[in-house]
């Protein structure tokens, strides 16, 4: 196990892709966070500041997908993967070092992609807007979006191993993230849109990031990591199983 | 004496070099992969199963006294179809036939009524009473003047030419039109003479600042019109509404204003004049002090009114576009073809058997562009042909108010889904080819389409932002699904959030184009300079 999972790290440490990758999942989540964070007016307090500093997830994950989708996609693309499976029989060992070596590389980019965005907004958010970051709701929301990110290329590295394609597996994992919010906006009854946030990937995901008005939300910040934490679960599953029973 | 040998020539005549052999090549490639021809129906399903989503989530109810009935107010509906305001004060008297009124408007004043803060919008965070300082402003829009209507039934046809608060005379008919006289506000020393003629159909509107000298301000034609006509003066004031969106919600403030205008010199020439009478058109839930009035001493005559003669302005809630949510699902599906069919050939090293074949390297990558644009397009077609009809049907069972649209429109709106998508796969064709990489190209295509639309439609960015995202992005292409114009003469929130784009439908799709164009340009170039 322990050779295995040096195996994967060596791939992925040798890819110089994967690098630019990580690179790019930091930048523009920061760069977004600030400009969000510069645009927002003094006044209106019962605004949820710690949630605006951490917008730049919703475009950081995108790269943490491209990322959870490639670590695979590129092995099935290049015929590396009879390679890979040969060397390790064990076919839910190469799941399993595979998601172990992905969280590690994105829990580590996210974490400078998240306190870079907090630190950022801190600096560049107007006086008079309260950003406390050792409060104890805000530390939540740091973590959680940590966690969020991690689960997010897990899901994407579940579903890649399900249909073993790189840019089908892509398209996925965006519409499963990014379809739910579009057709919350669309339906009007209100029980439809809670409904919708409670099982969306994303809506759900990122109720972690909430710090204000927590009674109103349609479910609670760690439920809704829960979902998404399913919906990641449930990936994996599908990807384990087609692993074991087709062929490479 | 030197013998010239003739040169070399090859015997074989050189193979047919077209266009045509060339897209039926790529036309080839693509239809007999069996996931791509899976994932265009699968495209059209998904644009009509979220068309039918939206539709079943979505459900107007009308309680009284604890009793419910599926459907709402039914508005008022104008000439067009369209539903509109149609709420002021009216001095009039019949006019049968051919025949002119003229007044002069001294004076236009308003106030916003106490009492009147109402929370906007959802999303709010509470509404609150308008700020001490604009009390007695009068509203930009409210108006004073002379008006030709067929009937003091709402929605009846009219014309008018009036004085405004801040936008000078104008002249205005059947809700939707509106033209600019002379500017400037209206006050004792600078009074205004207005004239409104009728002949049979045609009315025309004049004004003067001395009743002397007369400039025309517009001709319109009302068909339609009775022989007997009502003719007179109104006032109007459009409620104060003040909504600003800040980061991750809004706030709003709204209330009811009313407007006093002072006319004299009134005179109607033409027909029988009779006495002036005095209606309070469509009261509806005005409060008692909004309710209009008028007063008369000698020639001269003080009115009174709040409301508004204008279009409704909606939000997204009652467009057809709303029902096209699908377009994004369709999009995605249609990208990762996109993605593939060139990325696709660089994995499997086909596109050196596509080059040596075809030397002429931009013109492969036209032919793609053409194929698959051409799938796109009549994907996008047979979904939006199918969800529109399907999702308003099954919005309007659910007593949903839909605005209408002409047929026009309608087919702007379906045709021009269809567009987006081509052009979206064209220019993920186009980043496929640059970067090589699907998974890159489809991401991309994806954040800079689908991310700025989600990000400015749910309220996560302040209105300014998202409006200049909707400029730049190749996401301003989605303006060609709006169904609604903006009305320059109605005061409204025209923000993305409410359905309304920066730009206008064309203009917008343009915008998406030149991405397109100019990732295409740089794929052809780098095609051509780097190896394959």
């Amino acid at each position: 196990m322990r050779q295995a999972l040096h195996a994967e790290w060596t791939k992925l440490r040798t890819d110089a892709a994967i690098a630019w990758l990580v690179l790019a999942s930091v930048a523009p989540t920061v760069a977004l966070s600030a400009a969000v964070a510069a645009a927002r007016t003094a006044g209106s307090a019962d605004l949820d500041t710690t949630k605006l500093s951490l917008v730049g997830v919703d475009l950081g994950q995108a790269t943490v997908a491209i990322l959870g989708v490639t670590v695979i996609g590129g092995e099935y693309a290049t015929g590396m993967i009879r390679t890979t499976l040969t060397a390790i029989p064990r076919r839910i060992a190469v799941l399993a070092t595979k998601a172990a070596t992905l969280t590690a590389v994105v829990v580590i980019a996210a974490t400078v992609a998240v306190l870079g965005s907090l630190l950022a907004a801190g600096l560049v958010l107007p006086s008079g807007v309260p950003l406390s970051l050792t409060a104890g709701s805000t530390v939540r929301a740091a973590a959680g979006s940590v966690l969020y990110l991690a689960l997010i290329a897990l899901l994407s590295l579940g579903v890649a191993f399900a249909v073993r394609d790189s840019a089908v597996a892509i398209g996925v994992v965006l519409s499963l993230l990014y379809l739910f919010p579009i057709l919350i906006q669309a339906v009007s009854d209100q029980d439809w849109q809670r409904h919708l946030q409670q099982i969306a990937p994303m809506n759900a995901g990122l109720a972690i990031q909430n710090t204000v008005h927590l009674r109103g939300l349609p479910i609670s910040p760690w439920s809704g990591l829960g979902v998404l934490a399913a919906w990641a679960a449930a990936a994996l599953v599908l990807g384990g199983l087609t692993l074991r029973l087709r062929d490479a | 004496m030197t013998d010239t040998i003739a040169p070399y020539r090859y015997e074989i005549a050189p193979g047919r070099d077209g266009f045509a052999p060339l897209v039926h090549a790529e036309w080839t490639k693509f239809r007999t992969v069996r996931g791509w021809v899976i994932g265009c129906l699968a495209a059209v399903l998904l644009i009509v199963l979220l068309a039918i989503l939206t539709g079943s989530g979505s459900h107007t109810e009308t309680c009284v006294n604890g009793k419910c009935r599926t459907g709402g107010d039914v508005p008022t509906t104008g000439p067009g179809g369209q539903p509109v305001t149609d709420r002021f004060y009216f001095v009039h008297q019949p006019l049968a036939g051919a025949g002119s009124i003229t007044v002069r408007v001294t004076s236009l004043t308003g106030e916003i009524l106490p009492g009147g803060g109402v929370a906007a919008a959802a999303g709010s965070s509470g509404g609150s009473n308008p700020p001490p300082g604009a009390v007695s402003a009068v509203q930009p829009w409210a108006k004073a003047g002379v008006i030709v209507k067929e009937s003091t039934q709402p929605g009846s046809p009219y014309a008018a030419v009036m004085v405004t608060g801040s936008h000078g005379v104008r002249m205005q008919d059947n809700f939707t039109h509106d033209r600019a006289g002379r500017s400037g506000a209206v006050s004792a020393t600078s009074p205004r003479w207005l004239r409104l003629t009728r002949s049979g159909s045609t009315l025309t509107g004049y004004e003067s600042s001395d009743g002397v000298t007369w400039t025309k301000v517009g001709t319109v034609r009302l068909s339609g019109l009775s022989s007997t006509v009502q003719v007179g003066m109104f006032v109007a004031s459009p409620p104060y509404e003040q909504f600003s969106q800040h980061l991750g919600g809004g706030s709003g403030s709204q209330a009811f204003t009313i407007a006093g205008g002072t006319f004299d010199r009134v005179s109607v020439q033409g027909g029988a004049v009779g006495t002036w009478s005095g209606s309070q058109i469509e009261q509806g839930d005005l409060p008692p002090p909004a309710v209009g009035k008028f007063q008369q001493a000698g020639d001269t005559f003080t009115v009174s009114g709040a409301g508004d003669i204008a279009p409704v302005v909606g939000n997204r809630t009652g467009t057809i576009e709303r029902t096209l949510v699908g377009a994004f699902a369709g999009l995605i599906v249609l990208i990762v073809l996109a993605g593939q069919f060139i990325a696709g050939e660089y994995r499997r090293g086909l596109i050196r058997t596509t080059l040596a074949a075809s030397p002429r390297r931009a013109r492969v990558l036209a032919a793609k562009a053409l194929v698959i644009g051409t799938v796109a397009f009549a994907v996008g077609l047979l979904g939006a042909a199918i969800a529109v009809p399907l999702g308003e049907r099954i919005l309007r069972s659910n007593g949903n108010f839909i605005y209408p649209v002409s047929s026009l429109t309608g087919l702007r709106v379906i045709a021009g889904t269809a567009a987006v998508l081509a052009v979206g796969c064209v220019l993920a064709l186009a980043l496929g080819t640059i970067l090589r990489r699907s998974t890159t190209a489809v991401t991309a295509v994806v954040v800079v389409m689908v991310l700025p639309y989600i990000l400015s439609v749910s309220a996560v960015l302040p209105a300014g932002i998202a409006q200049w995202l909707l400029r730049l992005t190749p996401a301003a292409g989605f303006a060609i699904q709006q169904s609604t114009p903006a009305y320059s003469q109605v005061a409204a929130q025209y923000t993305p959030i409410n359905g309304y784009f920066p730009l206008s439908p064309w203009v917008g799709f343009a915008v998406l184009c030149a991405w397109a164009a100019a990732a295409a340009a740089l794929a052809a170039v780098l095609l051509r300079r780097r190896d394959a």
